[in-house]
């Protein structure tokens, strides 16, 4: 476990920390403990990308094919999104 | 307040009971303890949590008194894990066995928040009026850790054990904890009835507060902290509940639902029972939880003030308990005019005094 992730780090939800389907507010929400994060599309987007083997990089470079938006700016979002909840422990980094 | 404006609840805290092998001098308890003839049984709780999720509620925390206490926890567990609902267990860990780890884990259990009463057997079992229940906690935690179990440790400071917060942060990592509450007593239960034996100094919340702060930049990403601060030593007072009847609902062992598990002392308030009462109409249109929500009810100087929608009307239960009218200003609120009141009680009792262990009066109650 480190504090500082990099780009070549995996990321994964550690167990206690799940996205889940609000079915009365109709909306994902990732939840922890004592932690409810709503989604938006975006966060969504990212956190349903977790799967324990791709790296963050590979991660942007995926979602930025997907979605035809610049790999940079994906980067950059993906990482400031992880980190900060690598942060507060809702996600574990795995050095890649 | 019209329904369509009265968002659906988040959390649910079920008080499952209120029997305890410890007797924290600080507990939350209302000082009139539900017995165990009174307690809710399993299918009605159940029935709660599949309201409570249908309601919008995502988070159970189960609590008491001490949840294992209670021989059906596990199907307790297994039920509010069935409804959907992420299950928390809030627990000193006393009559959590292995096997019924096992079982709980089994059941579904998303975490585990266990009580610290001090980071050494001696405070400790001192202020849980508890021999050996240190040790038997140290090994639950080790059980905790072995089965992967996420771990909060949730410390409760007060004077007796706020000098000991550098340790406690080591021991939480020791434990492995990702996370840890260091919630400083809140005077509310049997933590009002004990105050002035708990209350720390303005120089150890001082320390406290540096303490945390250096240890939340040296730790990020490896343990993260939630402080609750002394709120009596505080400028504004905290938003209690995120908002009377905004974010969460507490269930009483007898059924009874609060809108904060301090809610009985207000007079005149009354309180409807979810094995009597659907939940969802307990929720948005119950006195109780219509009494203090939104805005409407706060004194005009919290209505103008630019800390009306952060502070959200302090704690009405504290406006109770220190002014003698749950209308008033949080008295702990700079602008209350009764805040001097709070720096009095300060003065006073921040300096010594001996405790009164929360146990069950002898039955019969005596009458008062």
């Amino acid at each position: 476990m480190t504090a500082t992730a990099n780009t070549a780090c995996i990321p994964v939800l550690p167990r206690g920390v799940r996205l889940h389907h609000d079915r009365v507010r109709k909306v994902e929400v990732l939840l922890g403990p004592e932690r409810t994060l709503m989604l938006d599309g975006i966060g969504h987007a990212i956190l349903s990308e977790l799967d324990g083997r791709r790296s963050m990089a590979t991660i942007s470079g995926d979602l930025a094919a997907r979605f035809g938006a610049p790999v940079d700016q994906v980067s950059r979002d993906v990482e400031t999104f992880l980190t900060d909840l690598a942060d507060k422990r809702l996600v574990d980094m795995i050095d890649g | 307040m019209a329904e369509a404006a009265i968002r659906p609840p988040l959390a649910l805290l079920a008080e499952v009971t209120h029997r305890c092998p410890l007797a924290c001098p600080y507990c939350s308890n209302p000082v009139e303890l539900t017995r165990a003839a009174g307690e809710l049984p399993t299918d009605v709780w159940a029935d709660i949590f599949r309201q409570a999720a249908d309601l919008g509620v995502l988070h159970a925390h189960l609590s008491g008194g001490e949840p294992a206490s209670r021989r059906d926890l596990v199907e307790l567990v297994a039920a509010a894990h069935d409804a959907g609902l992420y299950t928390n267990l809030i627990t000193s860990g006393i009559g959590v066995t292995k096997d019924r780890l096992a079982a709980l884990d089994e059941a579904g259990l998303d975490h585990v928040q266990l009580s610290m009463q001090g980071v050494r057997a001696e405070v400790a079992d001192f202020v849980g009026g508890y021999n050996g229940g240190f040790d038997k906690k140290m090994q639950v935690a080790g059980l905790i850790a072995e089965r992967g179990i996420p771990l909060t440790l949730n410390a409760v400071m007060h004077r007796h054990n706020l000098d000991d917060l550098p340790a406690t942060l080591d021991l939480a990592q020791t434990l492995g904890a990702r996370r840890i509450e260091v919630a400083c007593v809140q005077f509310a239960g049997w933590a009002l009835k004990n105050r002035a034996a708990l209350q720390p100094t303005r120089a150890q919340v001082d320390e406290a507060k540096r303490v945390v702060a250096e240890a939340r930049d040296r730790l990020r990403g490896v343990l993260a902290i939630d402080f609750v601060p002394p709120d009596y030593y505080a400028d504004y007072p905290k938003a209690c509940m995120g908002g009377w009847g905004s974010t969460g609902l507490n269930i009483a062992p007898d059924g009874k639902v609060l809108p904060c598990h301090a809610a009985e002392i207000i007079p005149g308030m009354t309180f409807q029972n979810a094995a009597e009462v659907p939940l969802g109409e307990i929720w948005y249109g119950g006195e109780a939880f219509n009494a203090f929500r939104g805005t409407d009810w706060m004194p005009d100087t919290c209505k103008a003030c630019d800390r009306r929608d952060i502070d959200l009307g302090g704690c009405r239960c504290q406006a109770m308990a220190l002014v003698g009218d749950a209308r008033a200003i949080d008295p702990v609120c700079r602008k209350s005019p009764d805040r001097g009141r709070v720096d009095a009680l300060l003065a006073e009792e921040a300096v010594g005094a001996d405790w009164t262990y929360r146990r069950f009066a002898k039955a019969p109650a005596p009458a008062e």
